[in-house]
């Protein structure tokens, strides 16, 4: 990557009070997001020069469906890891909602959106409860969240005695997680599915909810929380809301995973997703620890950790060998933007002292 | 302010590590009427052998994890560290008595490699401890199942003794990790590298500002992280005859974090002990072989561990509120002269900032 500054247009410009907008592309690519933009078109690029169908509007709406479980999670991990906290517990609750609905449904359509609101519930339930054991008992969240996964898996298997869960999903909630229902006959790109359509639609909600005061107290208690409760911040509230926010998307992703898979639930169908939320957000440049980080950042982290896969396959890399790859290529690019990171900062010191 | 702070405080003031020995006792109690009424003995010869056997794997892994945990560190690839050097020793030894040293050396030498490589990545390169060591994990993993089966290597007849052997109820492989405990106990209060890791993890930046070279400290206490976790790789080797690829499924990562943490020691570093991770890991074994014992549905062993994880924490949690509460680094001596500064202010404003003053 070329370095930006000492091109002769840019002192002029900066002069001029503005700054040109190459100048401005340039700086973004040298920022943690902007690796994994440059990572993830790449990755687009290799994979459609391997097999051009995968570059159709089509195919990418679809591989878009099949994205939305791993983005959903990422946009409710990154409430969690911009507060300064973690939610290990997002995997376990994919499995018991998949749980609640395969053995409440029963392969019944009625009360299928009873089902979903009471699964909702819980979710938010559970958030609530990871929330109070961080913030009013003072439990790290690492443990707290790894507890309560232990929890929820352990109390699932109980239930439903383990393994396939008696009972199945109902074709109508199966709509919302399968690629064929949406709407249907977009020009150009066939069906957008109802999963697409919800993913949007709460990354929005989430974009705006970021730039909301609520937003920018999350990010300053992230940053520093006993600087924040001086300012007046109920940092209190704001991480409990954090996590109920993660959990609650968590169960939406559930909904889509679990209607995406197949009518019976397997319970093995949360494993190690939250490792690969916390992956999504964290190769997105969101530091860990918390107050920093954009929204935009995470899920595109999310998309470019879900591009690997169909590159491997493009590219043959063996099954076995394809864990060892994802690893490189996540400690580099976090070791990169750590870098590019440390660097930016070093230019606005010298900014400031000229 | 000085005065009411003084009545505050406790009659006895237990040590973080102390509460944990109190709720290892109190546990040992509770179990030992419960057998009792069952008809059992719980310091029967078998059951405590039982006990301490199950000790010995998490043992090593999680007095390893106490090192990286106290320098405000993570490490979530030992499990993979394990797996692949137990899988080392078994292809190295080939069952054949005569590379039983080769076969040691190169399963810890891989181990400290990759704690070298862990530190590195987490000090020069800034990954944070927790990607990094994921990330190595995954990489590890890759390796492991390209280049392994499942089950491979033999060690030879001898060797399995490490596994098998006990001295009355005490294994051999309980008896070493205790001793491992013991030098890495002495590692931590005695030496320079103690105490520096004690610092680094209580704040980075103060550290290097006052002379520690941060970055040393914390790949020494990565590499020692590794090569504790290649030890248990040693003691699968020896418990199944052979290197098992699959023991990367069993969850030692996050198990040893939990009995670290269970032990008293801050996730945030700067605090913690040796004897505490030791007396974690004791009642998650005593849990693990009551359930056992007591016939616990498998589904709801976890729930518990959940349950007791959160509530030891939230324990803890509450204690390190208390202003008064000591740090783990300073003596009771310390600490009593800090009482007495605080009750009777002397001149030198200084003296109020010694170890042991208020925070």
């Amino acid at each position: 990557m070329t370095a930006p500054s000492h091109t002769p247009e840019a002192p002029a410009a900066d002069a001029a009070g503005g700054i040109t907008l190459g100048r401005r592309v340039l700086n973004y690519l040298a920022s943690g997001a902007g690796i994994v933009l440059v990572l993830l078109i790449a990755i687009l690029v290799v994979i459609i020069a391997k097999n051009p169908s995968a570059g159709e509007p089509e195919a990418l709406v679809n591989s878009l469906h099949k994205a939305t479980p791993l983005l959903l999670l990422a946009i409710g991990q990154y409430f969690v890891i911009v507060v300064g906290e973690f939610d290990l517990s997002v995997g376990a609750i994919v499995t018991t909602q998949a749980a609640i609905a395969a053995v409440l449904l029963n392969k019944q359509d009625e009360g299928t959106y009873g089902v979903i609101a009471l699964m909702l519930v819980v979710g938010l339930a559970v958030g609530l409860v990871n929330g109070l054991i961080i913030t009013l008992l003072k439990v790290p969240s690492f443990i707290a969240t790894l507890a309560m996964m232990l929890v929820l898996v352990g109390a699932t298997n109980l239930w439903t005695g383990g393994g396939i869960v008696k009972g199945a999903l109902s074709d109508e909630f199966r709509k919302i997680g399968r690629p064929l229902f949406g709407i249907e006959n977009v020009p150009g790109v066939g069906t957008i599915s109802w999963a697409v359509i919800i993913v949007v639609v709460v990354g929005v909600l989430a974009g705006f909810l970021m730039k909301s005061s609520f937003g920018r107290v999350l990010m300053v208690t992230g940053d520093n929380d006993k600087a924040a409760a001086f300012a007046g911040s109920r940092t209190n509230v704001t991480k409990i809301a954090a996590f109920m926010l993660s959990s609650v998307i968590a169960t939406i992703a559930a909904i889509i995973l679990a209607g995406n898979t197949s009518s019976t639930v397997d319970l093995s169908i949360g494993n190690g997703l939250e490792f690969q939320a916390i992956t999504a957000v964290v190769l997105g440049g969101v530091v860990l620890g918390g107050g920093a980080g954009s929204l935009f950042a995470a899920i595109l982290g999310a998309l470019t950790l879900y591009f690997i896969e169909p590159l491997f396959r493009e590219l043959g890399v063996s099954p076995e060998l394809r864990p060892a790859v994802q690893g490189f290529i996540l400690i580099v690019a976090v070791a990169y933007a750590a870098r590019s990171g440390s660097l930016r900062r070093r230019k606005g010191t010298e900014k400031r002292q000229s | 302010m000085t005065t009411a702070l003084a009545a505050r405080r406790p009659k006895m003031h237990l040590s973080t590590t102390q509460v944990v020995l109190v709720a290892l006792a109190a546990l040992v109690v509770v179990l030992t009427v419960w057998y009792a009424i069952r008809g059992q003995n719980f310091f029967s010869f078998n059951n405590l052998a039982d006990v301490l056997t199950r000790s010995s794997l998490l043992g090593f892994v999680a007095i390893g994890q106490t090192l990286v945990i106290l320098g405000r560190s993570l490490d979530l690839s030992v499990g993979y560290v394990v797996a692949l050097t137990s899988l080392v020793a078994g292809t190295t030894m080939a069952g054949e008595s005569g590379r039983l040293g080769l076969g040691i050396a190169a399963a810890l030498g891989v181990a400290a490699a990759i704690g070298l490589a862990n530190g590195i990545v987490v000090t020069y390169l800034k990954v944070n401890p927790f990607i990094a060591t994921v990330g190595m994990g995954l990489m590890l993993k890759g390796f492991i199942d390209v280049y392994y089966s499942a089950q491979e290597g033999a060690v030879p007849e001898g060797y399995k003794q490490f596994g098998y052997y006990r001295i009355g109820p005490l294994p051999v492989s309980t008896l070493v990790m205790l001793v491992f405990g013991a030098l890495i106990l002495v590692l931590l209060i005695k030496t320079r590298f103690g105490a520096h890791l004690f610092a680094v993890g209580g704040s980075d930046d103060v550290a290097r500002l006052s002379g520690v070279r941060t970055h040393r400290t914390l790949i020494i206490a990565h590499v020692v992280c590794s090569v504790a976790a290649g030890i248990a790789g040693l003691l699968i080797a020896a418990r199944f005859g052979l290197g098992s690829a699959q023991v990367y499924n069993d969850g030692l990562d996050l198990d040893s974090v939990a009995a670290v943490v269970l032990g008293g020691t801050l996730l945030m570093g700067g605090r913690g002990s040796i004897g505490g991770t030791v007396a974690g890991v004791m009642i998650l074994s005593v849990l693990s072989s009551a359930f056992n014992v007591l016939d616990v549905n498998p589904f709801l062993k976890n729930v518990i561990r959940g349950v007791i994880i959160i509530l030891a924490v939230a324990l803890y949690a509450r204690r390190q509120i208390d202003p008064l509460s000591r740090r783990a680094r300073f003596n009771a001596r310390g600490e009593r002269r800090a009482a007495e500064i605080v009750d009777h202010p002397v001149a030198d404003p200084l003296a109020t900032t010694g170890p042991g003053g208020n925070r």
